[in-house]
């Protein structure tokens, strides 16, 4: 059973910022949904290799030649914050 | 010219014959678009119109002097998550409002070499995760038969442009059903291609393995037009198939003598609207009186298709949607007022004395990336986002992403099984004809279960489509549901031009 516990833990692995009310809906919604998904339990997957792909795909592979990319200023471009080199972000360790 | 647009293959055989021009039909699509937005909400950007009148121009121009494309003067619609160089492509979120792809998606490239002419960018599920068109940051989109109702979803805007004869063409994805569903809530045609048989470079990516774009249009035969102009390899999309694209146009006009059809009988005796339940027996008899034999066909896991089916979609978009940091494109939250907040909420934990809370506060880079994507998501986005999170997190990945894994392979096996048998399978798309705006929005299970009959054919990888089969009592269309062998477009559009030979509900139009 999901808790409110788990959604607090998991919006943080999600990159996500519930607050109270939302954190409380959340938990309501996604219990109910993780009760549906339960079913699958009933499953007997005994011996059944996971499909996580429509085709068994194999690599595919090119030359290992230069090839034109996007230029820098495309890059950056529609960055929220840059000094047009750079992606700029809050400090990671400190002001 | 009258004010009813003709089919695709129809305008381009009075291209060729020079008694319309592109730009002529051009300034009509935008002529109605202008006119009918307004109370259907179906586009999020237009072309603009001296841009668009000059593009048609220079297929005008180009016309005698050198070949003409598959689609050349053709316009075209595409869903609002198909990238398009120097055009916002918004996704319907507020996270991508402004976003402006520096780069054209393949099949958009594809469509500018076959003559078409872009006039617009349709309306969807924000980031297509959704079937009514109503997560939209923009609004929902309405049914064109009922604005009271929904037209499906995601890609509702691009059903409804192709109903409310904005456009003769449109392109929308499908995940679970996203091209499918509306087009049978819609009244028009819609096919879903196998996984792999047209490129997803340049798609916003929602769930990879199953992700697929595909044409919505008026009929069977512009559905095969548009799928030859986008179908084949692209070596920018490693998924893409290297598999020969057969002459469409040419295949279906094969009669139906000798096609063995499997009915999907479970999905008829289930909890199915009666109507819809009339109108998909009638056209089985149709296509029984054309020459084909029906057998019933059991998908036995198909009960656990929806389950399965919100595991690994959530599970892909909680990992492909990471890339949204607010970082390198797209929305951001205010970094004063997030600095300011966090400052305190320190302030308030050292006064109440709570010195190891303190120290588990976000860093202001954790803050930044939490805050901008909650503000930048919807409801639906960030539900998914947590269930997919969930389902990969430690302690319940067994349980739950790789037990779908497995799960979608039963699927996959019980459809090799029936396609032993049978050559396609019929059904139908949903349920229900569309149901009223707001009428699911607080549940999103009932949501979630509109797709039953859908997310098969995308667990498996085959080719899908829907084609009109009727209507309900209150004049909302049915769609009828065709799946085939990986591959196997060729037979789905066969169908269902065979079958638009003998019914007219492809040609119905609602009123404007």
């Amino acid at each position: 059973m999901i808790t409110r516990d788990d959604v607090l833990k998991v919006s943080l692995l999600a990159r996500l910022q519930l607050d109270d009310e939302q954190l409380d809906l959340m938990a309501d919604q996604l219990a109910r949904i993780v009760q549906y998904v339960d079913q699958l339990a009933e499953v007997d997957t005994t011996g059944v290799e996971p499909m996580a792909h429509p085709f068994e795909l194999t690599n595919v592979f090119r030359d290992d030649q230069l090839q034109p990319s996007l230029p820098r200023e495309q890059a950056v471009g529609s960055a929220p914050r840059t000094d047009g080199e750079c992606f700029l972000v809050p400090a990671v360790l400190g002001e | 010219m009258s004010t009813a647009l003709p089919t695709a293959a129809e305008l381009a055989d009075r291209l060729a014959q020079g008694s319309v021009t592109a730009s002529q039909l051009v300034a009509q699509c935008l002529d109605t678009i202008r006119q009918r937005d307004g109370g259907l909400n179906v586009f999020l950007s237009v072309e603009d119109r001296d841009a668009a009148l000059q593009e048609a121009q220079a297929v005008d121009s180009r016309r005698g002097s050198e070949p003409a494309g598959l689609l050349a003067g053709l316009p075209v619609a595409i869903k609002d998550n198909i990238c398009h160089a120097g055009r916002k492509t918004t996704c319907a979120s507020q996270m991508l409002a402004e976003y402006v792809p520096p780069y054209d998606a393949s099949v958009v490239r594809k469509l500018r070499d076959a003559g078409a002419v872009i006039v617009g960018r349709t309306n969807l599920d924000e980031f297509a995760m959704g079937g009514s068109t109503e997560n939209s940051h923009f609004g929902p989109t309405r049914n064109p038969w009922n604005p009271d109702h929904v037209p499906g979803g995601s890609s509702g805007g691009a059903a409804a442009a192709v109903a409310a004869e904005m456009v003769p063409l449109s392109l929308g994805s499908d995940t679970g059903g996203s091209i499918r569903q509306p087009a049978a809530l819609c009244g028009v045609t819609g096919l879903k291609p196998t996984y792999g048989r047209v490129s997803r470079y340049g798609l916003v990516a929602f769930a990879s393995s199953l992700d697929q774009i595909g044409p919505i249009t008026r009929d069977a035969r512009d559905a095969a037009l548009l799928l030859q102009a986008i179908a084949g390899h692209d070596e920018h999309d490693s998924t893409s198939a290297d598999v020969p694209v057969p002459d469409y146009l040419a295949a279906i006009e094969q009669p139906l003598a000798g096609l063995k059809i499997g009915v999907l009988r479970e999905q008829l005796s289930g909890d199915i609207d009666p109507e819809v339940k009339a109108a998909i027996e009638a056209a089985l008899a149709t296509l029984e009186a054309q020459g084909a034999t029906l057998v019933d066909v059991p998908l036995p896991h198909s009960k656990y298709a929806v389950a399965t089916y919100y595991v690994i979609s959530a599970s892909e978009a909680s990992s492909n949607l990471a890339r949204y940091d607010g970082a390198h494109y797209g929305y951001r939250t205010d970094e004063r007022a997030m600095r300011e907040t966090l400052r305190q909420e320190e302030a308030e934990l050292k006064a109440a004395g709570k010195e190891a809370a303190v120290a588990q506060l976000d860093s202001p880079l954790v803050r930044m990336y939490r805050l901008s994507r909650s503000e930048g998501f919807g409801t639906e986005v960030q539900r998914r986002i947590m269930l997919g999170t969930y389902a990969l997190s430690a302690g319940y990945y067994d349980a739950y992403y790789r037990k779908a894994l497995q799960v979608r392979r039963l699927i996959r096996q019980d459809y090799d099984a029936a396609f032993a048998q049978v050559d396609l399978l019929v059904g139908p798309v949903t349920a229900s004809t569309a149901f009223k705006i707001g009428e699911k929005c607080e549940d999103p299970l009932s949501m979630y279960l509109v797709d039953l009959f859908t997310v098969g054919a995308n667990l498996a990888g085959i080719p899908a489509m829907s084609v009109p089969c009727g209507f309900s009592s209150d004049g909302l269309p049915i769609g009828l549901h065709l799946q085939a062998p990986a591959f196997e477009e060729a037979r789905l559009l066969r169908v269902g031009h065979q079958y638009q030979q003998v019914t007219d509900w492809h040609t119905r139009r609602p009123a404007s």
